[in-house]
């Protein structure tokens, strides 16, 4: 059983290509991380998992049914910013979802089953070492611990796939080793399938169990934009820094690091 | 010597300096009063601090010898109800089109030129509509403040709304939630705030419209009450009224923003 197939997937805006030929089978509880230099469209490819745009050409199954046209609960999501609501609480963010799903006229929970939502929710402000901001604003809380209220926010509902664009990308390095951590743990602990975006090399090969590293393989030097990119490397990851240098060519490495800089 | 940019006052300073100001404004006031009433016992225009006191107390603690109401009460209960009705009625109407418009293309599509049009007729323009369809009652009263401030309400709002990034949306989608549920748990408790804001905004206009209408066609207020004391060049009234109505609009507009403050306490925190 396979969670994700892709078969020749197209995204154009207009008449200039962003992504080209994409073919790919993810298995169910993979972590792959995508990595490319900017404007790549592996922020695109993304999307498209979320719904958020649709592929030009070609579909997007999850396991074998196609994709639904618009976001929802089955697959959870956390940008890089702007994914908690700063007018709610970091308990009443976590316990959002739950609500949006028992009360759907008033999006509101009363009584014994706001208690049953709460006390679930509390599991993952702890299970995400937020507990002592529980009743605290976003705008109160430093990045980090902004984006673990996000996965919280995203994870409370089980989704199968869990979407993440450059979740770490804002966070200082230090910052950014605790949230590897968590979400490694969360990842095993769950078993959904995730895909990752980052601009970090490290990262992807670190965390991954599958690097995917997209790139234009084809090039008209008068026309830059006439062809899109498409995934050039599909590489094993969790695999120690010198292995993976071996595994990535260097020319590729170096037009990421330019990218990222 | 430091940059005039980098120098602020200590807080004593600072006081005295918003001081000055009023000071200088009610000393100005004293000395051409004086100047004048030297010269003409009788002058209207500039008339002494005593006068205007004397007048106050006639119009709030004395009985009208006609109406045996005590006028400045009457008025500014009047003012104030329709003031008041026209910003709500303005503010439900603003806050149901803004956020709609704002969010759901299909009613952006819809309704956002037609807005657009609608916020450039001239809101007096259309006063001697009022009073021909809802006669000279408060209706047409509340429905000029109504008319007047809607269109800035609806635009602002739909902006703020509008503005909410994308991502908010998104996310909210992905922890199942439909369109309503995003407007009452995502989108309404954030432009609440933008709603009170934009109406403190509104209260200079509502003023305005409310003070032309009760000019042209009332029986009390303190709109009519300026505009009827005029023919007597009553000086000593139209003042102190003209100062109780700016009390009033700087309560009103404080007291939004304490209610912001505190129902909102989100929008002022980190």
């Amino acid at each position: 059983m396979s969670a994700v197939t892709i078969d020749n997937l197209w995204k154009s805006y207009g008449d200039r290509p962003v992504l080209e030929r994409i073919a790919l089978e993810v298995e169910t509880g993979a972590f792959c991380t995508l990595v490319g230099p900017s404007g790549c469209g592996k922020t695109t490819f993304l999307r498209m998992l979320l719904s958020q745009e649709r592929p030009t050409r070609g579909h997007i199954l999850v396991d074998d049914k196609p994709l639904p046209p618009e976001p929802g609960p089955d697959r959870g999501v956390v940008f890089q910013r702007y994914s908690v609501f700063p007018h709610l609480t970091v308990l009443q963010n976590v316990v959002l979802g739950l609500e949006f799903r028992h009360a759907p006229l008033l999006g509101r929970l009363f009584g014994a089953a706001r208690r049953r939502a709460l006390e679930e929710a509390e599991r993952w402000v702890e299970a995400v070492g937020l507990a002592r901001s529980r009743d605290a604003y976003p705008a109160q809380l430093s990045g980090g611990m902004q984006q673990r209220l996000a996965i919280a926010q995203a994870l409370i509902l089980k989704p199968r796939l869990l979407l993440l664009d450059e979740p770490f990308g804002a966070l200082d390095p230090g910052i950014r080793a605790d949230m590897h951590v968590l979400i490694r743990r969360l990842w095993q602990e769950e078993g959904m399938t995730v895909f990752m975006v980052t601009h970090d090399i490290r990262e992807a090969f670190g965390l991954g169990t599958r690097v995917l590293a997209f790139d234009k393989v084809r090039h008209d030097p008068q026309a830059p934009d006439a062809y899109g990119a498409t995934i050039t490397y599909d590489l094993p990851g969790r695999t120690p820094g010198s292995e993976a240098d071996a595994l990535i060519p260097v020319h590729y490495r170096r037009r990421l690091e330019q990218s990222a800089a | 010597m430091r940059r005039l940019i980098n120098r602020r006052p200590a807080r004593a300073t600072g006081i005295y300096l918003a001081a000055l100001p009023f000071v200088l404004l009610i000393a100005a006031y004293l000395a051409g009063s004086a100047a004048r009433l030297a010269e003409n016992p009788n002058d209207k225009l500039l008339p002494a601090f005593d006068t205007i006191g004397d007048a106050i107390w006639r119009m709030a603690a004395m009985e009208d010898v006609r109406s045996g109401d005590i006028l400045l009460w009457v008025d500014t209960a009047a003012s104030l109800e329709r003031l008041l009705t026209g910003l709500m009625v303005a503010g439900l109407v603003g806050l149901a089109f803004g956020i709609t418009i704002g969010l759901i293309p299909l009613v952006r599509a819809t309704l956002s030129p037609f807005v657009g049009m609608l916020s450039m007729i001239p809101p007096l323009a259309v006063l001697p509509i009022l009073f021909i369809v809802f006669g000279l009652g408060e209706l047409s009263k509340v429905m000029l403040i109504v008319i007047g401030i809607t269109p800035f309400l609806i635009r602002e709002l739909a902006g703020r709304t509008a503005e909410l990034p994308g991502e908010q949306l998104i996310k909210a989608q992905t922890l199942g939630a439909g369109t309503w549920q995003i407007i009452a748990r995502v989108v309404l408790p954030q432009i609440m705030p933008r709603l009170i804001g934009a109406l403190r905004l509104a209260l200079g206009p509502a003023w305005l419209f409310l003070i032309a209408a009760e000019a042209i066609a009332a029986t009390d207020g303190l709109g009519y009450r300026i505009f009827l004391v005029r023919r007597y060049l009553a000086m000593d009234i139209i003042l102190p009224y003209v100062a109780w109505i700016t009390f009033l609009a700087f309560m009103l507009d404080w007291l939004l923003g304490k209610l912001s403050a505190k129902a909102y306490a989100w929008t002022h925190t980190g």
